[in-house]
């Protein structure tokens, strides 16, 4: 049964954590969402955007309603959770709605602060916090003139250039000397104002609000200095609140927020809070990038894999108004045992400080050209040394130019601050998914899905990538075109759902071809026969004709039949029944093979099921994707350098893993002494004795790409060379692309960590449970076939001839 | 010419077969969905038995150089190029009807 989840509060947070549980495990929960307003969520951030005009309310929503509905989620939009019962588990609304929950997440977001002065309550007064104040402010300015915003913060002044947009005057009232002072020095926020006030701002300094007045409508405002100005819509900028009266009711702990610890866990459990209501360390956030971060965390939480704890974040702000660049991040003002870099260009409006203490880097204001912001950014987290910085950053713009900061940045500098993207990752992304357009990036990656100060970076990185970059990320790769999944998203989904068909998980993993492809087909249904030994059944029509047949498809749409013959050594007996059979079935050809067995070459389809028959020996898997042949070479019984019995022990081999199937062919030989007459150089596995023992070689391959086998190990007894070779076997098994050579996969994964893999003890007998437990599901399939005549008609015998008589 | 070339029950679905008309060879396929189409039995490539190839859809994967061909119209799909040649192909009361 699924667990219930509920959340309340359809905000940026609140979703972004049910995003990250979806990502994480879409099938855990039942998701119930409420939210106040009647919207699916959007992003808060932009609606200063909106409001300067350079986008568009419908531009803004971040999950459309089929969103919620493509995943299951239930959303009651417009309503509100009046009530937590935290004794039975369940929530109210005004609606009269009963949802029970097991997991309840917090994420109500905070309440623009209203000034408790006469007045406030007059129409024609508004916060700026939601759609609807934003429309209610593009429609008063449809009709009246004069704005009036009070406090000259970040939202303020971001407010305030939007009226500007709209075609009010505007007054900025703050109450403080400079304007922004929780995030500029009062060098920046001067040069701030000079701009605003360029732009037609009129900017009131140390101004405390007394009264808002007017005649059932708000005219003006007064302060306590005695002055006032006239207004016909006052906007209020000065602060938020955390939206905690719920969760007090409810009982849950609150200080200023709601109070959580480093997994997002409230003082109840099973309740968590996210975002803006949440108080953690003594900190309440008002801005996305460290509400993501929690709901990362809290996600991993809720998912029963805590993972990394929440620790607090350091924030940066970067003003939204066009025209002015402005950045600040950590601790950006001169103090007590701090000290700074600055440049000051008053001719060029560029000023930029790095301030320092004891050597590392604490903080920065940029104003002017915010460009290595994000880079400035991340020294700061890391708390780099001022060695860093690089000249560039204080070089006058006109004499360095501006080179491309998209180059000189590191893959993990994070290039979206809001969502944790780095430019490893957008890159990565751009290469994978063939991304051309700043949209595409989003999309995929969450880069300047939110307050899209990256944007610039990001086509930057775009136009850099498309270039000469391209190469250097490896494209992941998907196990075919019909699907963005590599083998290991694949084989993890198969394992966590246990899909157990080839259909199954095409469909439950969103194939883009119903039916998958030559390459996927075959592919699936190798991982889910080595997933479910005993349990799945091969598909016969995802298999290749080779595996489908159980013989080589010639040329000329005949077949050859190859019967097992271990380690090479035959009988007179064996012999002359295999002579018999190509003599009555009229077999063109007789070859012996490479691998030191005998090849029934030129067979009809139809035939090849008596052909087995009357062979009555077990098939020799030349075919397929399994063990093939153990070469041997004559070894200590009649040649005069050999040390070992390698017919011996290669008989025992083959007996042991015949019937194994492998993402690929697999060869292996057994040489007696160094002079390697079976050639166990370039085998998958390859044998050679020594004096006392037994090397152990792998990797290697005779074929396209020849490759000589790297040592694995060197052991004493026969029984060590078949634990080994069957531990490394089980390992290619579960870790190789399928129609992956040992040789490549090696190569790829490394000896180093196969040695690691295999001389672990404990993992190495998990690998030979696993295998012998493979091993115990075989039987031959010539047999199978021989005794089964519904597989029979199936799959070897056409339609025939048809008289071409037309039947009308 | 309107041919019976065998019955539905014979045709498996997504496993070829193979049916000698007079001097011709067409490879009979029931897609998943429970179409059935007729081709000649020979890849444009190099002759491959295309009644033993792996069947997706409305496609086939010839066995032997995995040319992936379409038997709705007997295209060859890019990147490789050519055509094989189509019959149309008809099912009544359990009977595979074949125009040649
Ligand atoms: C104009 C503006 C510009 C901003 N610019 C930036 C910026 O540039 N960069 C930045 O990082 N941040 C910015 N922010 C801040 C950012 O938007 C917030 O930090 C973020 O939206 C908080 O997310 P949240 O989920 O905690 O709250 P919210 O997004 O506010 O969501 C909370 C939701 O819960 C709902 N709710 C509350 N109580 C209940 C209840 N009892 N039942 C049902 N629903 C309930 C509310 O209606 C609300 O929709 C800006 C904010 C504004 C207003
Ligand atoms: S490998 Fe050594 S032991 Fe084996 S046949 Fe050759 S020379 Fe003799
Ligand atoms: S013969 Fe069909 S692909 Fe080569």
């Amino acid at each position: 049964m699924k667990r219930k989840l509920v959340l309340i509060g359809n905000g940026m947070a609140g979703v972004r954590c049910i995003e990250e549980i979806l990502k994480l495990d879409r099938e855990a929960f039942e998701i119930t969402i409420f939210g106040s307003e009647p919207h699916p969520n959007y992003n808060r951030i932009l609606l200063s955007k909106v409001l300067q005009g350079d986008t568009r309310l419908d531009d803004i929503t971040l999950n459309s309603w089929e969103w919620y509905e493509r995943n299951g989620i239930r959303l009651f939009a417009g309503e509100t959770v009046t009530e937590v019962d935290i004794k039975r588990r369940l929530v109210r609304t005004d609606r009269g709605r009963v949802v029970e929950y097991d997991e309840l997440i917090f994420a109500t977001g905070s309440n623009p602060f209203i000034l408790p002065v006469p007045g406030a309550d007059l129409p024609g007064v508004t916060a700026f916090r939601d759609i609807q104040d934003c429309e209610r402010m593009i429609e008063y300015a449809k009709t009246y003139k004069k704005a009036a915003v009070i406090g000259g913060g970040l939202l303020g002044l971001e407010a305030a250039r939007g009226l500007l947009h709209l075609g009010m005057d505007v007054d900025v009232i703050h109450i403080f000397d400079y304007l922004m002072e929780r995030q500029l020095d009062p060098t920046a926020s001067k040069l701030l104002q000079r701009e605003l006030e360029k732009q037609g701002m009129n900017v009131l300094l140390r101004k405390e609000t007394a009264e808002l007045f007017g005649n059932g409508r708000v005219e003006g405002v007064r302060f306590k200095d005695g002055t006032s100005i006239a207004a016909d819509l006052v906007v209020m900028a000065v602060g938020i609140r955390p939206n905690v009266d719920l969760a007090r009711r409810s009982g849950i702990e609150v200080n200023r927020g709601i109070v959580v610890n480093d997994y997002l866990e409230t003082s109840v459990p099973h309740i968590y809070a996210v975002g803006e209501c949440a108080e953690h360390r003594g900190v309440v956030y008002g801005l996305v990038a460290p509400l993501y971060e929690q709901g990362k965390v809290l996600a991993e939480a809720i998912c029963g894999r805590k993972g990394k704890p929440y620790e607090g974040s350091v924030v940066a702000t970067q003003l939204k108004v066009s025209g002015v660049d402005v950045f600040s991040a950590g601790e950006f003002m001169d103090g007590e045992g701090t000290e700074s870099i600055k440049l000051y260009d008053e001719a060029r409006s560029v000023y930029k400080k790095v301030v320092v203490r004891q050597g590392k880097i604490v903080g920065a204001v940029l104003f002017g050209d915010t460009s290595e912001g994000r880079k400035l950014f991340d020294m700061i987290q890391r708390g780099d040394s001022v060695e860093a910085l690089s000249l560039s950053l204080f070089a006058p713009a006109a004499l360095g130019g501006k080179g491309s900061l998209a180059a000189a940045m590191a893959d993990t500098d994070v290039v979206c601050g809001c969502n944790g993207v780095t430019k490893g990752a957008i890159c990565q992304a751009i290469a994978e998914h063939g991304l051309k357009t700043v949209a595409e990036v989003r999309d995929y990656t969450n880069a300047s899905r939110s307050c899209g100060g990256c944007k610039g970076l990001v086509a930057e990185l775009l136009e850099h990538m498309l270039g000469e970059e391209a190469n250097r990320y490896t494209v992941k790769e998907t196990i075919c075109g019909c699907t963005d999944l590599s083998r290991e998203e694949v084989l993890e989904a198969i394992e966590q759902r246990r899909l157990m068909t080839v259909k199954e998980v095409m469909s439950v993993l969103g194939w883009k071809n119903e039916e998958g492809c030559s390459k996927c087909r075959p592919a699936l249904n190798y991982y889910l026969g080595m997933l479910y030994p005993g349990e799945y059944d091969e598909e016969a029509e995802s298999l290749f004709v080779n595996e489908r047949l159980h013989a080589n498809i010639q040329a000329d749409g005949t077949y050859s039949v190859v019967p097992r013959i271990y380690g090479g050594v035959t009988t007179a007996e064996q012999l002359r029944n295999i002579a018999d059979v190509a003599e009555k079935y009229n077999v063109p050809m007789i070859k012996i093979t490479g691998g030191q067995r005998i090849d029934l070459l030129g067979v009809k389809k139809e035939d090849l099921p008596r052909i087995w028959a009357d062979l009555g020996m077990p098939s020799g898997y030349a075919y397929a994707k399994a063990l093939r042949t153990v070469k041997t070479c004559v070894g200590k019984q009649f040649c005069r350098f050999g040390t070992q019995d390698s017919t011996g022990l290669g008989i025992r081999m083959e007996q042991t893993f015949e019937r194994l199937k492998t993402p690929h062919k697999v060869k292996m030989a057994v040489s007696a002494c160094p002079r390697n007459c079976a050639e166990s150089g370039i085998k998958d596995v390859g044998i050679v004795g020594v004096e006392g023992g037994w090397e152990i070689y792998v990797g290697g391959n005779g074929g396209t790409h020849l490759r000589a086998a790297d040592l694995l190990c060197t052991v004493k007894t026969e029984d060590e060379v078949i634990e080994m070779t069957g531990a490394f076997l089980q390992y290619y098994r579960e870790s190789a692309h399928y129609l992956e050579r040992t040789s490549k996969w090696v190569e790829r994964v490394g000896l180093e960590h196969i040695r690691e893999v295999l001389f672990d003890v404990e993992t190495r007998r998990a690998l030979l449970e696993r295998l012998h437990k493979a091993l115990s599901a075989t039987t031959d399939p010539w047999r199978d076939i021989v005794e089964n005549e519904r597989l029979q008609q199936l799959l070897f015998r056409d339609i025939g001839d048809k008289e071409p008589v037309s039947v009308e | 010419m309107k041919v019976e070339v065998g019955t539905l029950e014979q045709l498996p679905k997504r496993l070829g077969k193979c049916v000698r008309v007079g001097n011709r060879e067409l490879a009979l396929f029931r897609t998943g969905d429970d179409q059935v189409f007729a081709v000649e039995n020979r890849c444009p490539h190099r002759g491959g038995d295309l009644s033993q190839g792996i069947v997706s859809g409305e496609f086939v994967f010839c066995p032997l150089h995995d040319w992936k061909i379409c038997l709705k119209d007997g295209r060859v799909q890019a990147p490789d190029e050519g055509c094989v040649k189509t019959y149309r192909a008809a099912v009544k009361d359990g009977l595979v009807y074949v125009e040649l």
